[in-house]
């Protein structure tokens, strides 16, 4: 018997769903792809250019950080929590540095406060420019590109100045700060924010009024505010829900109970709105730096002796504070020794990912890319 | 080591300085692939797009999404074993020749997640042959650039058309002349021992070749 030879036109004719109908299949996006802006995974079940279902598949880049804690001492659990989200370095330092100060009762003065504030929202900044950059890149506009780089190499550069590193930070220690502020910090910070301010206008002009953006953008990916809640989504793609929950605001720490600012809420949840909130972010940041550059108050930038070693009392912890995507919580479980006995991060990324299983249902396969460059993912901090 | 060429059988002088040039050509019109895990990537990225470093200055701009469109993988961020597969089969569908260069200390030697990680790797190298070393955590875009053009001297001074894929050992740019990465590694070793830490990777390693030996992976051991 011989072969049966299948031509072109058979297999047009083939009938592979029968009972009607189309068939659906799968696409694998990821590990290796530019718009998962890492080694994510998702599992695309497919039905024509209709997406059907979004499976992510974890685990590329878990590194047994939360493990690693567990042997290391609390001044070196702090460079560990620079490699999760390294975009908001420094809010993962401030949030472990909390957690321990708590816990052993270290109290801080006002002008630790008023940097480490200060701090954070400059690598808020630092982070949204990058995310605009790179957001307008998925899109499709290389443009925007270079604009945020250009914008975030300078601030880099201020960052280096004082804390001696441009990315993974280890600035903020229990008990204060790594070093005192350089000489060159303020007028640079200065000079730098009222750069900005106009470059969060042209941000604006350049890309939110782009028809093809609005087109790409405006009712894509909807995620109501009941639905974030419900898969513990926080920050920016919380807010842009329509639910205004920002842990500066809400539950205050730092300096931010002294600060006025309007915390951005969107309409629809979808990809504009959280594209709008990030860019209104942008703008109420640049307004707290230019009042807390202008209020760093006198005092000592370290209250105990770096080579002191920390022991914890026995029990349980939790801290948790606002990074540029969300919620980052630390929890803490300690046995009286040097070395915690369980260490925990609550990231905002990984609870951020499972919204995409809710808002890609139904869309086209090439809005699955606009989708994740609204959530502003960081694949090591949900791995770990 | 350019005198090596007019040697032998078959080789003339045409053919010599042609693959000269075909070096030369080659090693300044580098693409990389579009890859990075962590960190590191970031400050690819800041050394590549950005407008204030400009990697354009030395003709390794041209980033490809598709490894098959490119000969030259930076690998930028921690590998861990599950995405050692991955990345194996990556380098594997780069056309030849290609060239890899190891940014960032967790691709070196593991980093800071050299100690009691169960996951990441120490060292890419375990997976796929690496050209260039760059030290830092994350190496600065000045020190990617050093690296990038320290492959292209490699390129110009070694590969040509008849041996692709012989290569000389790994060089570690931006280091004193003389630094090698077995002195590195023993260091490290050393540096487990003086400090009582245990070497989960080594203990790891012994247990698949001997599953009975003493101090069973993955043992909890006396932690208190």
């Amino acid at each position: 018997m011989t072969p049966k030879t299948l031509t072109l036109q058979d297999l047009l004719r083939t009938d592979f769903a029968p009972g009607g109908g189309t068939q659906e299949y799968f696409v694998n996006m990821g590990p290796q792809h530019p718009a998962t802006h890492g080694v994510l995974r998702l599992l695309l079940k497919l039905d024509g250019e209709t997406l059907r279902q979004v499976i992510p598949v974890l685990g590329y880049i878990h590194r047994g950080i939360e493990k690693i804690c567990e042997h290391q001492t609390y001044r070196q659990i702090v460079h560990l929590s620079d490699r999760l989200d390294y975009l908001s370095a420094l809010a993962n330092n401030w949030c472990v540095t909390r957690v321990v100060e708590r816990a052993a009762g270290i109290e801080t003065n006002e002008r630790i406060e008023t940097i480490r504030t200060l701090m954070a929202e400059l690598e808020r900044l630092q982070s949204h420019t990058l995310w605009w950059g790179v957001f307008g890149m998925d899109l499709g506009a290389f443009t925007p590109f270079l604009h945020g780089f250009r914008d975030r190499e300078e601030l880099t550069q201020i960052f280096e100045d004082t804390i001696g590193a441009r990315l993974t930070m280890n600035y903020i220690q229990p008990g204060g700060l790594l070093h005192d502020l350089h000489k060159d910090f303020a007028p640079r910070v200065r000079a730098w924010l009222k750069d900005f301010g106009t470059k969060v206008d042209e941000y604006d002009r350049m890309l939110s009024g782009n028809l093809i953006a609005q087109k790409r953008l405006v009712d894509i990916g909807a995620l109501s505010g009941d639905e974030a809640l419900g898969l513990g989504a926080t920050g920016p793609v919380l807010r842009a829900s329509g639910v205004p929950w920002d842990l500066r605001r809400v539950r205050p720490y730092g300096v931010y109970d002294q600060l006025d600012f309007v915390v951005p809420v969107g309409e629809k949840g979808d990809c504009w709105d959280r594209y709008w909130v990030r860019i209104e972010e942008m703008r109420q940041s640049l307004a707290l730096c230019e009042t807390l550059i202008e209020n760093i108050p006198e005092g000592k930038t370290m209250l105990v002796k770096p080579a002191a070693k920390i022991r914890l009392p026995e029990g349980t912890f939790y801290e948790e504070l606002e990074t540029p995507r969300g919620i980052f919580g630390v929890h803490l479980h300690s046995r009286g020794k040097d070395m915690p006995w369980r260490f925990h991060f609550r990231s905002p990324n990984l609870h951020n990912l499972w919204c995409i299983t809710k808002i890609a249902p139904g869309a086209r396969v090439a809005d699955i890319v606009a989708m994740l460059a609204g959530l502003d993912l960081i694949v090591p901090d949900m791995d770990r | 080591m350019a005198v090596g060429h007019a040697e032998g059988p078959g080789q003339n002088l045409l053919l010599t300085r042609l693959e000269d040039v075909i070096s030369w050509a080659r090693s300044n019109s580098l693409w990389p692939l579009t890859f990075g895990t962590s960190c590191c990537a970031i400050e690819m990225m800041m050394a590549s797009g950005a407008s204030h470093h400009d990697l354009a200055r030395f003709g390794a701009e041209v980033t490809r999404p598709s490894p098959r469109q490119a000969d030259l993988l930076i690998v930028a961020g921690t590998i861990v074993k599950r995405m050692a597969q991955p990345l194996r089969t990556l380098y594997e569908q780069m056309p030849e020749p290609r060239y890899v260069i190891a940014t960032g200390a967790c691709v070196i030697s593991g980093g800071p997640f050299i100690y009691h990680s169960y996951s990441s790797l120490r060292g890419v190298d375990d997976v796929i042959p690496v050209d260039v070393y760059v030290p830092g955590c994350p190496p600065r875009p000045e020190g990617l650039f050093y690296g990038i053009l320290t492959l292209q001297r490699m390129i110009r001074e070694r590969a040509g058309l008849k041996h692709p894929e012989e290569r000389r050992a790994p060089v570690t740019a931006a280091l004193p002349e003389g630094i090698t990465k077995q002195e590195i590694q023993a260091e490290m070793l050393e540096l487990f021992e003086a400090q009582g830490r245990r070497n989960v990777h080594e203990e790891y390693r012994r247990t698949v070749s001997d599953p009975g030996a003493k101090g069973a992976y993955p043992g909890r051991g006396e932690r208190g």
